[in-house]
């Protein structure tokens, strides 16, 4: 491999890690979804840069099809599509990250403690679980959404709860199969506190399950997030935004058809490449 | 005879399960010297894992300890809680368990699983560090082995990976389950002569839970028989091979097979009884082959006799 600096080293732990114990077949799933994911982050992240105009502004007249000023034409508005979806999958990213770091931080841990303590507690917790993991997600986010209020964190939160019983469900049922292990039971005999016993003992078995659902459930969160921005309850316009972008193009679909493309292309690309990650560490779950 | 280190006292415990109440253990008796080996003999499901997870007050739900008490020095273990049972746990007793390839954790070092025993228990890390260090070599482990992961050392050094964890703190009472039936017969002589070396250093009671009579035979110091969750006889191991007082204890040397005799083993005839309902009377009855009117009937007391025996039998009563 060549020397690429620091940065490229950086890198190369974590991927390798996470290749690690992989089939080839999964290697190269995670490989390709890697790649699109961080080319879609990349490209995010350096929206300011790359973006050849402001996403917001009229620079031209509108509906004009792709040409080499506009590679992807302008919408009703006359603003740069192009520019539009460049900056158009910061919202996608943040309220993703922010779901599922929120669904993730609440889901684990109360997963861990009810499969792990089991009893009372656990009944109460899975039933009350089971009674959110029963509503289609969609329409509970739509709900929440709703309530809240248009504004990115606001969908994050309702993604969020949506998705906290996945989690729960997922670890919980980990939880359950690795405490029946008689290494568990050694390190109660030998006199471990219960936490510590979770944390050192339980928590790091159950990791790998919870790499494939973190990505897995980011993909989805993809897709609701851009439902609910469609339906205009992530994004106030004019922020730019793919799932509303969807929208506003929908009327125009088939005259306009560059307008639905780019939109809809991104939101497939995006959940798909994080699909494919969580299915290429799925891949390794079933050889481990 | 030492100084009595674990004294089991009237110790009852019930599995709760869906198709009713599981008599694991009846009414159980037991004293252990320091520095002694007791061993619980019995056949699969005769109770003896149930009493030996009852020593680290440590049953696995539905069961539950429902009396008695089992004394520790001046400690009843059954009577602790909370923190307080877990402090207990490893420092005043420990466990060995069976199969050494799933009772270490397999993502963790050696020398972290150790360490973690020692700070959990007031121990400082570089106090810890050092005990650990001592406690491996103390079992006849490369000094190297605490950088290692389980998967890297063979089945009889994980299991002194174990005993090292268990003793690390000195706890005055060893319980063993099974240590050596999931290794070879070699590696099986040497983790036993471990345990003999260690329970004589250290002035360790240790409690071998065996299904395997010729090796309590030939370790433990006392025999504690158990059948359908009594123990029915118990004594000096010479004396009880010598002149066992309960038909049971002489039903299970005579299936063991010897090779310096041309007696061929002889089967005890018969099931043991399902303890969901024990039968009425002695548990061992349907089975016995001096079973007497009585027998069905009334439940046989505990008989001591001279010498530090008991035993559970109509017969003896009789007398």
């Amino acid at each position: 491999m060549p020397r690429m600096g620091f940065a490229s080293e950086a890198l190369a732990r974590p991927l390798a890690r996470l290749l690690e114990g992989s089939t080839p077949q999964g290697r190269r799933l995670i490989k390709a979804g890697l790649a699109i994911f961080l080319a879609i982050v990349i490209m995010s992240l350096a929206a300011p840069v790359i973006a050849p105009y402001s996403p917001v502004k009229t620079v031209a007249p509108p509906l004009q099809p792709p040409s080499l000023k506009h590679p992807l034409g302008t919408d009703v508005l006359g603003r740069d599509v192009l520019s539009r979806i460049i900056w158009g999958g910061r919202i996608v990213l943040w309220v993703v990250a922010l779901s599922v770091a929120l669904s993730a931080a609440i889901g684990i841990p109360l997963g861990l403690v009810s499969g792990y303590t089991g009893g009372r507690l656990d009944k109460a917790l899975s039933m009350i679980m089971d009674a959110v993991y029963a509503f289609p997600s969609l329409i509970l986010a739509i709900a929440l959404a709703a309530v809240l209020g248009p504004r990115p964190e606001n969908a994050a939160v309702a993604i969020a709860v949506v998705y906290v019983p996945t989690y729960f469900r997922m670890v919980r049922g980990q939880v359950l199969r690795v405490k029946a292990e008689p290494f568990i039971e050694s390190a109660r005999a030998l006199g471990l506190p219960p936490w510590r016993i979770l944390r050192e003992h339980v928590l790091p078995h159950v990791l790998p399950t919870i790499m494939v659902v973190f990505s897995l459930s980011a993909a989805d969160a993809v897709l609701t997030e851009a439902a609910l921005s469609f339906l205009g309850l992530a994004v106030t316009p004019p922020t730019p935004d793919w799932g509303f972008d969807l929208y506003a193009a929908k009327m125009r679909a088939l005259s306009y058809p560059w307008l639905i493309i780019g939109p809809g292309l991104m939101i497939t690309l995006l959940a798909l490449s994080l699909a494919l990650i969580g299915e290429g560490l799925g891949e390794k779950m079933a050889v481990g | 005879m030492a100084e009595t280190v674990l004294r089991v006292e009237d110790v009852t415990v019930y599995y709760y399960t869906l198709r009713g109440v599981v008599h694991a253990v009846e009414d159980a008796w037991l004293e252990a010297g320091a520095g002694e080996m007791v061993a619980l003999v019995g056949e699969s499901g005769s109770g003896k894992t149930t009493l030996g997870f009852a020593m680290l007050n440590l049953v696995p739900p539905p069961g539950r300890v429902v009396k008695g008490s089992i004394w520790i020095g001046r400690i009843d273990l059954l009577s602790l809680r909370g923190e307080k049972l877990r402090q207990a746990r490893g420092s005043l007793v420990s466990m060995v368990f069976q199969d050494p390839f799933t009772t270490l954790d397999p993502v963790r070092r050696i020398g972290d699983q150790l360490e973690e025993v020692l700070t959990e228990h007031g121990v400082t890390r570089e106090e810890a560090r050092s005990r650990v260090r001592e406690v491996l070599e103390s079992v006849g482990l490369p000094r190297d082995a605490a950088e290692r992961y389980p998967h890297q050392l063979s089945g009889g050094q994980r299991q002194r990976v174990a005993i090292a964890a268990a003793i690390a703190l000195e706890p005055q009472v060893l319980v063993a389950d099974e240590p050596t039936t999931a290794l070879d017969v070699v590696v099986q002589k040497q983790i036993m002569d471990l345990i003999d070396e260690i329970r004589r250093r250290e002035g360790m009671a240790v409690v071998l839970v065996t299904h395997d009579i010729a090796l309590a035979a030939e370790r433990a110091d006392k025999l504690a028989i158990m059948y359908a969750g009594e123990i029915v006889e118990q004594g000096p191991t010479r004396r009880v091979l010598e002149n066992p007082l309960h038909p049971y204890t002489r039903a299970l040397l005579a299936s063991v097979p010897d090779i310096d005799s041309d007696r061929w083993p002889t089967p005890i005839p018969g099931q043991p009884p399902d303890l969901h309902r024990p039968p009425p009377g002695c548990r061992f009855h349907p089975r016995c082959p001096q079973a007497m009117p009585v027998c069905r009937e009334r439940r046989p007391p505990l008989h001591v006799t001279s010498g530090g025996r008991t035993a559970r039998c109509w017969l003896l009563e009789e007398r």
